[in-house]
């Protein structure tokens, strides 16, 4: 499948079908030191109204900075290129379909970006009074609240800036929690299909891990969680539905076996998109859990963040949530929203400020725009379209856990394996067709894992579309392996050397100038000529 | 299993280290099959000379593109050697793993322990269980 | 719902390939019992248009740096940002792009990372810097963190004026490990009463904010020194990053760490965030770099690129024992800052930063010319310092408001020991006039 297209192909072709092309323009451009010329400038600087000063004059020269920073000299028309140009290269949600599991890539709706850029917002200051920013806490306050009714949690707080973050604090709040009991509990269950930022954030928290074992159909079994539950144990991850798309059916039996021995349960809300409106994870017998905003809220992912964390937590948790915290007064005070620091047993703060405020602000709008039903149709609608494409793809494709899935399917490339094509294969292969991969090699517990999250964002065509790349890479893969081992063809690299990159690591770039006279410097003692770089 | 280099002149472990006598020293590193798992090796976090390890316990780590590895000491004793060169040149782990790859010597204080490895015949009757 | 395309008659053919008689069903995993059976309950959805409007009203209640001069720092800076810098980081394919998990079709997003740790890397005068953290505060944390598994020990030692609430942060991180925390008081001056009694050979790294909370600017020197010599690393934390342009890079003065918050590079104020927290250290303290990296290497044609590298430190492969469990980061704020400072240029920075030094030694002047009001600290200082008032800050406050000004920080809570005291900062957004009209409205008597 090369670039040369013959023109009855062209015409041949589905006219909405999807590929990278290649066509149009498609630059080079060099890193933006490599741009730089002595003398440029890409800024202005309002006029000096005051006097002039000399660094010199009021600082210690030693404290002055002699040296110039690697920074380039550009006008701004450069720099726009540069940027313009580099934007060009990455896939995003806003060209097609990025299913990637439990990431939740659904659209970025534009309206959120513009009223977070209201100058009431962008232009506040964490530091400033309360009485002068009650816009901003009441709709802090107000998402606390939508997020706690999303969830069936009793009190939210949205200070974590990242679901990471939101993890570290619900297991530092079911530390605390522990430990203002008096008991001591060393160990954390954790399920072997879980994110790898649930050990992370238990072993941050000083817990070992106990891993579960999922079940043959893909879930956990209430007798698996009671072998491992003991008095030392602290309590349990969950996410639910789990990695593979499949609902933790036994989550309430699960989470009283936790709670009878005095352990609390944690929710990983990543997956919370495949059940808004539908069930909340308080009502499983959650006692903590995280949201992921960037996820099932529509905050963009920019690239790899901002995103936001905030967790919510049953009121036997409440005295140990972040600080400070933003109260409603009652209607005659003023002003109506202050923030309370006296929180005696709060695990403390986690963020400089509230949080990652701008991305609240986005939040709030989506939650606003969406309603109620709104929030129930995503949920629908995101079940519905991975079941459409498990329904598409299982006839040709390895799922390991068949039955009905919820808002993400996982396949593997176990069908494929003597004609030596894998997983990183096809990932590469859907490349070519225009389409960034899903998720590959995640849960572990799947071998060549695909997981595919499609979002409620996706049409009928769409998800036809990418059905169709991948149902075309399973038969190439059978008829001409070679062309699939050896993707992608038609992008601006072939794959990238990651080993050469590991051993070798070059994390900035040096000006070859510099690394000349560097390395002059230090071989004129050995009298001989420069060794190569 | 045909794809698996296992010489004869050596042991092995439950954790796909290799065991070869070096006059009192029992030099250390890991098996054809353990490098092939891990893929490219980008990095070995190593003892210093001089540590005590204790068997099945881990005494350094093994890394590799997307994978990171205990390396698990085999016998119990005291480090000896360390193969510096590995510190710029892991690759040495993929390309000559029972002999440039060497990963560390140990001085043992139980020869019974290194009775105890698996000769290569049963190192791949182990690989071969496993694969089942 | 404009969001969600789905047709009645296009869930309907779905419905048949799947197999499913309707929606319902494909919720039939979730026991009955534990299904909310309800509709949420939550205010109505809205359209653009009134969404709009509410948002604005909501806005419209906040004062803010468009509506007031402001002259509110202390760890979150007023500077002027440059319209290229929001059009290009509003571009779809960096703002509705993911983690560049697959290189090929990611290389802006990666290349653009590459550029960032140059630039703050170089600033800091370090080796290696990563792709960002949340924020100044966690950075801190995280730095502290890295310290503690690069000496092995648990002693950590605090500079007088570290930002209260990095500080904040830092104990919050550090809770649970066992770790032992102890700050250094204030000297008069309004730098640091030394350290030598504090740091000891239990000690981990010694932490020093510069310029600090207060404004004060101090000798990293002596510190790396003195840590140095006791076995432990200098972290030095920075919270205003343009001072970074004008002061001797942290590095070349011995720091081994060096993190903070990089905000100042064109990055909204945003009520705290998103921010942009960063990270640096030396080639040798590499594995032990929390968050991500991203790597030079070359495809199979010999063409340079990029990748995120060095992985096998996070939490997806690591897991448990992983350096951090930092997975999203600050992406589209690194952006921003590299867009910044690839405008600002290295001639542009330095200029910048000599203008707020201009703007803050003005003020300074103005400050002990006015009675009633005189400077607290002696000592060196950037673009913040403190200012005594002759009531309380509250009061002075409440006079700047009345002048259109948000007139800085009230320092009571923070620090009673100052007295009556605001924390002022001056950036290039403070006119002649607006810092006049700031200093007269602090002092003016109330009769």
């Amino acid at each position: 499948m090369s670039d040369d297209m013959s023109d009855d192909a062209i015409r041949e072709t589905p006219p909405l079908r999807t590929r990278n092309v290649g066509r149009g323009f498609s630059y080079e451009e060099p890193l933006i030191f490599e741009r730089s010329r002595p003398g440029r400038i890409g800024y202005s600087l309002p006029d000096l109204d005051v006097p002039a000063v000399d660094p010199a004059a009021v600082l210690p020269e030693k404290l002055i900075r002699s040296d110039e920073p690697e920074l380039p000299e550009l006008s701004e028309i450069d720099v726009i290129r540069h940027f313009t140009r580099l934007s060009t290269w990455n896939a995003a949600v806003d060209l097609g379909i990025y299913p990637l599991g439990s990431c939740t890539m659904k659209h970025n709706p534009r309206i959120n970006e513009k009223l977070a850029r209201l100058p009431g917002f962008a232009a506040g200051h964490p530091l400033q009074p309360a009485a002068l920013c009650q816009g901003f806490l009441a709709l802090v306050w107000r998402l606390e609240q939508q997020l706690a009714e999303i969830s069936g949690m009793d009190q939210v707080s949205l200070q974590p800036a990242a679901g990471a973050q939101g993890e570290l604090a619900g297991i530092m709040m079911i530390r605390a929690y522990h430990e203002r009991a008096g008991q001591r509990r060393t160990h954390m269950m954790i399920p072997d299909t879980a994110h790898g930022t649930n050990p992370a954030s238990a072993a941050l928290n000083q817990y070992e891990v106990i891993t579960i074992p999922s079940g043959e159909d893909g879930i956990l079994h209430p007798q698996d969680v009671a072998e491992r539950m003991t008095p030392e144990v602290a309590g349990i991850m969950l996410t639910n539905p789990n990695t593979l798309g499949l609902f933790e059916v036994h989550v309430a039996e699960i989470a009283e076996i936790v709670h009878a021995e005095g352990g609390l349960v944690y929710g990983d809300g990543a997956n919370l998109n495949a059940i808004l409106g539908v069930a909340r994870p308080g009502d499983l017998g959650i006692d903590v859990m995280h949201f992921n905003l960037h996820k099932t809220f529509s905050t963009p992912h920019g690239g790899g963040g901002p995103g936001a964390g905030p967790i919510g937590v049953k009121n036997l948790l409440v005295p140990h949530l972040p600080g400070p915290r933003v109260v409603q007064l009652d209607g005659d005070s003023s002003p109506r929203y202050q923030l309370d620091s006296d929180l005696p047993h709060s695990i403390g703060r986690l963020h400089g400020g509230f949080g990652n405020s701008g991305m609240l602000v986005r939040a709030y709008c989506y939650i606003r725009s969406l309603g109620p039903e709104g929030l129930r149709r995503c949920a629908e609608m995101a079940v519905l379209n991975a079941n459409y494409l498990l329904a598409k793809l299982k006839d040709r494709f390895h799922v390991p856990y068949p039955g009905g899935v919820m808002h993400e399917c996982v396949l593997s490339d176990r069908n494929l394996h003597d004609t030596g094509v894998t997983t990183l294969d096809i990932a590469k292969r859907l490349i070519d067709h225009g389409y960034h991969p899903p998720t590959i090699y995640f849960p572990l517990i799947v071998p060549g894992a695909i997981m595919i999250e499609p979002t409620e964002s996706e049409s009928l065509e769409e998800l036809d579309r990418f059905a169709s790349a991948l149902l075309e890479i399973e038969r190439e893969a059978r008829e001409d392996p070679e062309i699939v081992k050896g993707a992608p063809h038609s992008t601006r690299h072939s794959r990238l050397n990651e080993t050469q990159a590991a051993r070798r690591p070059i994390l900035r770039w040096q000006d070859p100038k510099q690394l000349e006279t560097d390395s002059e410097t230090s071989s004129g003692s050995s009298g001989s000529s420069s060794e190569s770089s | 299993m045909d794809d698996y280099k296992i010489p004869n002149d050596r042991r092995y472990s439950s954790e796909d280290e290799w065991v070869l006598k070096s006059g009192s020293q029992l030099r250390v590193g890991v098996s054809d099959y353990a490098q092939q798992q891990l893929g490219d090796i980008v990095f070995l976090e190593l003892p210093q000379v001089g540590t005590s390890v204790t068997r099945g316990t881990a005494f350094g780590v093994i890394e590799s593109v997307k994978a990171v590895s205990d390396l698990s000491a085999p016998v119990s004793g005291t480090v000896v050697e360390v193969n510096g060169a590995l510190e710029e040149e892991p690759e040495r782990v993929n390309e000559d793993c029972y002999g440039e790859g060497w990963i560390i010597a140990i001085e043992p204080v139980d020869d019974s322990e290194f009775d105890a490895l698996m000769e290569s015949d049963a190192y791949l009757a182990y690989l071969s269980d496993r694969a089942d | 719902m404009r969001f969600i395309p789905h047709t009645p008659s296009e869930v309907q053919h779905m419905l048949e390939v799947i197999g499913a008689p309707d929606v319902e069903s494909l919720f039939q995993s979730i026991p009955e019992p534990l299904r909310l059976g309800r509709a949420l309950d939550l205010t109505p959805a809205v359209g653009e248009q009134q969404l709009s409007d509410e948002l604005t009203a909501l806005a419209e209640a906040n004062t803010n740096a468009a509506t007031h001069d402001w002259f509110l720092g202390a760890g979150t800076y007023p500077h002027f940002i440059p319209a290229a810098i929001d059009s290009l980081a509003s571009r779809a394919e960096f703002l509705t792009a993911y983690t560049p998990y697959q290189p090929e079709i990611s290389q802006g997003t990666l290349q653009a990372i590459f550029e960032w740790q140059t630039m703050i890397s170089s600033l800091v005068g370090l080796e290696v810097a990563n792709a960002s953290m949340y924020d100044g505060a966690s950075a801190s944390a995280e730095a502290a963190l890295m310290a503690m598994r690069l000496t092995r020990r648990s002693k950590l030692v605090v500079a007088h004026g570290m930002h209260p609430h990095f500080l904040e942060v830092l104990r919050t991180y550090v809770g649970g490990l066992g770790a032992e925390v102890r700050v250094a008081k204030a000297s008069a001056s309004g730098l640091s009463t030394p350290l030598d009694a504090l740091v000891d050979d239990a000690t981990a790294c010694v932490l020093v904010q510069r310029p600090n909370f207060y404004g004060c600017i101090e000798d990293l020197e002596p510190l790396a020194e003195l840590a140095h010599a006791r076995g432990a690393l200098l972290v030095t934390v920075v919270g205003e990053a343009l001072s970074l342009a004008l002061l001797q890079p942290p590095g070349a003065a011995g720091a081994d760490i060096v993190c903070g918050e990089a905000q100042s590079f064109g990055v909204p104020m945003s009520f705290g965030g998103p921010h942009l927290g960063f990270l640096a250290t030396g080639k040798k303290q590499l594995r032990q770099l929390p968050g991500r990296l991203v790597g030079q290497t070359v495809d199979s044609h010999k063409r340079r690129g990029f990748v995120l590298t060095l992985a096998t430190r996070e939490q997806h492969i690591r897991r448990e024992r992983a350096t951090s469990n930092i997975c999203t980061n600050q992406g589209l704020c690194l952006l921003m800052a590299t867009i910044y400072l690839s405008l600002m240029g290295r001639s542009g920075l330095r200029k910048l930063a000599e203008l707020n030094l201009a703007k803050a030694e003005f003020a300074k002047a103005r400050v002990r010319e006015t009675p009633g009001l005189e400077l607290v600290h002696a000592a060196p200082s950037f673009n913040e310092f403190a200012v005594r008032v002759p009531d309380s800050a509250q009061a002075a406050l409440a006079r700047a408001l009345a002048a259109g000004c948000v007139g800085g920080l009230d320092l009571a809570p923070y620090a009673p020991e100052l007295g009556n005291a605001v924390l002022v900062c001056t950036t290039e957004l403070a006119t002649r006039e607006a810092i006049e009209r700031l200093v007269s409205s602090l002092a003016a008597n109330p009769t």
